[in-house]
């Protein structure tokens, strides 16, 4: 058993030291998730300038001046440097403002709600929490999906999201950033992806006893591929209308992926406005 | 299961929401731990009435209002909520370790268990371990180290103590008794809110947050004042021994933020029990609003959490390395901007809420800010070791071990300070393992060494080292095995709280993850061996001199435990480390020409008697028995009035039993010799 454990620690150790580039946060498939990415080896690397010699100080320090190394200098009432002080406080204050700047910068840059393209090239999916799955409408192309959505390749993607129950917050991490989705409120997210493949969506807040399983496939595809999905979708039986609706708000586990040829373009709206008081159209 | 929403209750009948159906015999986890409870609390009980043990019990324990009998009660209940937290933590490792699979079902826990284990972890281990782990080691040492006999409103601490433990008390009935919140620990609403959470699990969680809190608010208000105003003669705000500087800013802390938490759950509970819209999701609720209020209060108790710890380390510190602290002037700056910082950083807790781009901004880089006086502080301790003699006791290995581990969560706790980065990082493992390793590797490895370091001021003898340091020791390797790869797996886009995953990349690295929790168990075993072993050999471990350590600061003066009256007469205070300059200049453990009567509290029944309806009260509320919770209510107001009225309140020790504890104090000074010259 201990021979298990000590080989599967190696092997992990192994995998994780030479296998760190196949990390979902580190191998992003979108300009956002691409800078996060950049971001973070940014911030670490400027981090390491103090945490290097700090690490190092932390093994050093203690073990030059442990009790039995008697040829140690040792002066009993020193407390007080104004050169180490100095130094103490002004290297991490100049590392911050390095670190505050690119903050500054990039939460303007990669503000959610940024748009990361032409406004025609856009495309728009309206995301709605429910207990516990994703449904999604493409408002141009009048369709709608539980727990599976597809993107075209670069192009870039506008999520407009909300809930129509508890907070969730909506997640695709090879993409890049999560909102929160919360009835009442839309929120924005802007994506995009660079290369084709299906990736993991899920929702990042805890929503109650069925929210391990509130996840969603993303297909990234190219052209002719998203139109594709998009026309068998439409060849979908079903219907999201009112009744339809109500089905699909009861509380479900793992719900099973689901399309509908046909949606009230007001939907969304109406999801919204059902909590802030305001009718659509009066 | 029983869906437990379902479970009609009569409005009119006199057990509220209570019925047989109530207790989970169904499940086959809960079941036997609570036959267990049971037995093990009878046992218990009649072992103490079989010792006659109740009076002794009542009379120098349950109604004490000595600062140091409190905080060792604090520590006591700390202790067993440890055990319970420690096994949610365990039942969750297992649960991840084994739950791949597509749907739910993985795994040994449904969802509606999981769920509720935690949240729970959460709860106990910051409120019922780390708050009173903290709060038990300023009650210890706080007042012995200004000099002080009692905190400023003895009465008011004993009551605070009861308070929490009104509110353990309430979440342990929870487990045998309805359910606990299965919201996360902070029960953001709307899933807390009545339409979503319908049973009693929330209520259980607003009633012992709300009880144990106002404890923590008294507690804040009292060792506030006793700092301020109770010092010995001659002791500068800048002459205090950092330990009480940090305590001093984390009260501070407690006065301003804990009246947000109590109107946070004020409100919940008022949308919960008479339909209000605070944080519904329709007719006007705004549940931001709610999550800002809750790390308003939130962000600010991390720091008080923290806080004493870094004075803990820094008394170690300085102790261990046989020399003056370095930079306690920038050390106390440090902590005070540490202090005002902790008030406006709460939104870095949900940049992904949606705030616009300025306000993260601002949010995140006043997040960052406080990494500069916290690496402030780490230079002053490692430059503290810098030309000293460090003596590598088991309290200085949990420092080192800190040094090393605090170092890398500050790291990433930057990393999630940056508001682009935390939107891929927000809610992930990542995040898990960062709050773990500032934690676990700074606040908990913080009172471990407090603990090991003033024991004996405690109990008259010291814990043993040895057992000590393999605690210590695999408690870090635990700790690394535990979180390094929870850092990975949020890196990997894991997020928190799941119950079953379909990724059977990430089942690797939560194998290692529970082995590192296995790792920390052991630790935990130890550290029980080890207070096992250390009241076994008592005798053998009696600090007879009450300086055991060599200390310097004002505590190491007194016997190991100090009288109940602390000082026989007021401390005259030269120095920062006041103990040191009088062993330096050989003017310690004189004997005074003479000894005043002292003024001392006595004790009282109230704290626990007015907390006994609080609890009789807390527990009908979530019940919705209104009948009792109107007696609990009447009894709290009585009782308190009654106690207001009383006039034999306090008495004088005389001076022949001063004289009488004093020179037995001196003859062990006498015969056992403490270093009574520092070493120069």
């Amino acid at each position: 058993m201990l021979n298990k454990i000590i080989k599967t620690v190696v092997i992990c150790t192994l995998m994780v030291t030479l296998g760190g580039c196949e990390l979902a946060l580190f191998d992003p498939k979108g300009p956002v998730g691409e800078q996060a990415k950049l971001l973070i080896i940014i911030s670490v690397a400027l981090m390491l300038i103090v945490i290097i010699p700090v690490i190092f100080m932390t093994f050093y320090f203690p073990y030059k001046y442990r009790t039995s190394n008697k040829k140690a200098v040792y002066k009993p009432h020193w407390e007080h440097s104004t050169k180490i002080e100095l130094i103490v406080w002004l290297v991490p204050c100049l590392i911050v403002i390095a670190l505050a700047i690119v903050t500054y910068q990039t939460s303007h840059s990669l503000d959610p709600r940024k748009p990361l393209g032409k406004d025609e090239d856009t495309v728009t999916i309206q995301v709605v929490a429910l207990d516990w799955k994703w449904l999604f409408i493409y408002p141009e192309q009048q369709i709608a999906t539980i727990n599976e959505i597809a993107i075209p390749v670069n192009k870039p993607i506008e999520f407009l999201i909300t809930s129509d129950t508890v907070m969730n917050s909506f997640f695709i991490p090879r993409l890049g950033s999560q909102i929160y989705a919360m009835a009442g409120m839309e929120n924005r997210l802007n994506l995009m992806a660079s290369e084709q493949g299906v990736f993991r969506g899920m929702s990042a807040n805890y929503s109650g006893f069925g929210f391990s399983g509130m996840k969603f496939k993303t297909h990234a595809l190219d052209q002719v591929g998203f139109e594709q999905w998009i026309s068998k979708v439409k060849r979908s039986p079903l219907k999201l209308d009112e009744k339809m609706y109500q089905m699909l708000s009861k509380k479900t586990k793992d719900h099973a992926i689901q399309h509908f040829h046909d949606v009230d373009p007001l939907h969304f709206k109406k999801t919204i406005e059902k909590y802030t008081g305001v009718q659509s159209g009066k | 299961m029983v869906n437990k929403a379902t479970i009609i209750t009569d409005p009119d009948s006199l057990t509220g929401k209570l019925t047989w159906d109530s207790i989970p015999l169904h499940d086959p986890v809960i079941l036997p731990v609570m036959i267990a409870v049971i037995l093990g609390g009878l046992a218990l009980l009649i072992l103490i009435t079989k010792m006659g043990k109740w009076q002794y019990l009542w009379d120098e324990w349950f109604t004490s209002v000595d600062h140091k009998k409190i905080g060792i009660m604090y520590i006591i209940a700390a202790i067993v909520m440890l055990i319970r937290g420690f096994s949610d933590a365990l039942m969750m490792r297992a649960q991840q370790a084994f739950a791949t699979a597509d749907s739910v079902g993985a795994g040994f826990l449904p969802p509606e268990h999981y769920d509720q284990i935690f949240t729970a972890h959460g709860v106990i281990m910051i409120f019922f371990v780390a708050m009173p782990l903290v709060v038990g080691l300023m009650n210890i040492v706080v007042p012995l180290q200004i000099g002080a006999r009692d905190v400023a409103f003895p009465f008011l601490n004993s009551l605070s103590f009861w308070l929490f433990v009104v509110g353990a008390i309430l979440i342990n009935i929870s487990l045998f008794l309805g359910e606990f919140a299965a919201t996360g620990w902070l029960a953001y609403p709307p899933l807390s809110g009545i339409e979503y959470s319908p049973w009693v699990g929330v209520d259980y969680w607003l009633w012992a947050l709300q009880i144990s809190g106002i404890g923590t608010l008294l507690t804040g208000v009292n060792f506030f004042v006793t700092i301020l105003r109770m010092r010995a003669p001659g002791m500068k705000l800048m002459q205090m021994p950092v330990f009480t500087w940090t305590s001093l800013c984390a009260n501070v802390l407690i006065i301003a933020s804990f009246p947000i938490l109590t109107v946070t759950l004020t409100l919940l509970t008022l949308d919960r029990y008479i339909g209000t819209h605070f944080f519904t999701n329709d007719l006007g609720g705004n549940q931001m609003m709610y999550v800002n209020l809750i790390w308003a209060w939130g962000h600010p108790e991390v720091y008080i959490l923290i806080l004493p710890a870094f004075g803990i380390f820094s008394e170690i510190t300085a102790t261990f390395s046989r020399k003056r602290l370095f930079g306690y002037t920038s050390l106390v700056w440090a902590t005070a901007a540490i202090m005002v910082l902790a008030m406006v950083v709460w939104l870095h807790h949900f940049f992904t809420m949606g705030a616009g781009a300025s306000v993260n901004a601002f949010f995140g880089i006043a997040t960052m800010i406080i990494s500069i006086p916290t690496g402030v502080k780490i230079f002053n301790w490692l430059f503290t070791m810098y030309k000293g003699r460090v003596e590598f006791t088991a309290s200085m290995w949990w420092t080192c071990s800190f040094l090393f581990t605090f170092t890398i969560g500050g790291m990433t706790g930057v990393m999630l300070a940056i508001p682009a980065a935390d939107f891929v990082l927000h809610n992930s493992l990542f995040l898990i393992a960062h709050f773990h390793n500032v934690i676990i590797g700074g606040s908990v490895f913080g009172y471990f060494a407090g603990m090991t370091y003033w024991f004996s001021k405690a109990t008259g003898f010291t814990l043993d080292e040895n057992l000590g340091k393999i605690a210590c020791a695999l408690w870090t390797v635990g700790f690394f095995f535990a979180f390094m790869p929870l850092y990975i797996l949020g890196f990997n886009g894991m997020t928190r709280r799941l119950n079953y995953y379909d990724n059977p990349d990430w089942a690797p690295m939560l194998w290692i993850a529970a082995f590192g929790a296995m790792i920390i168990f052991a630790g935990i075993l130890v550290q029980l061996y080890q207070i096992y072993i250390s009241i076994r050999d008592r005798n053998k471990n009696r600090d007879l001199t009450g300086d055991p350590w060599n200390g310097r600061t004002l505590e190491w003066t007194t016997s190991s435990p100090p009288p109940f009256y602390n000082f026989a007469i007021m401390p005259k205070i030269h120095d920062r480390d006041e103990h040191y300059y009088k062993k330096e200049h050989g003017i310690a453990y004189e004997k005074p020409d003479k000894y005043a009567p002292i003024h001392m509290p006595k004790n009282t029944w109230a704290g626990i008697v007015i907390s006994g309806f609080s609890l009789i009260m807390g527990f009908a509320c979530i019940w919705h028995i209104w009948w009792m919770a109107i007696f609990g209510f009447v009894g709290i107001v009585a009782s308190w009035i009654i106690y207001s009225f009383e006039r034999n309140k306090d008495y004088y020790v005389q001076v022949n039993e001063i004289e009488k504890i004093e020179s037995a104090h001196l003859a062990d000074i006498a015969e056992y010799h403490p270093i009574s010259k520092a070493q120069s």
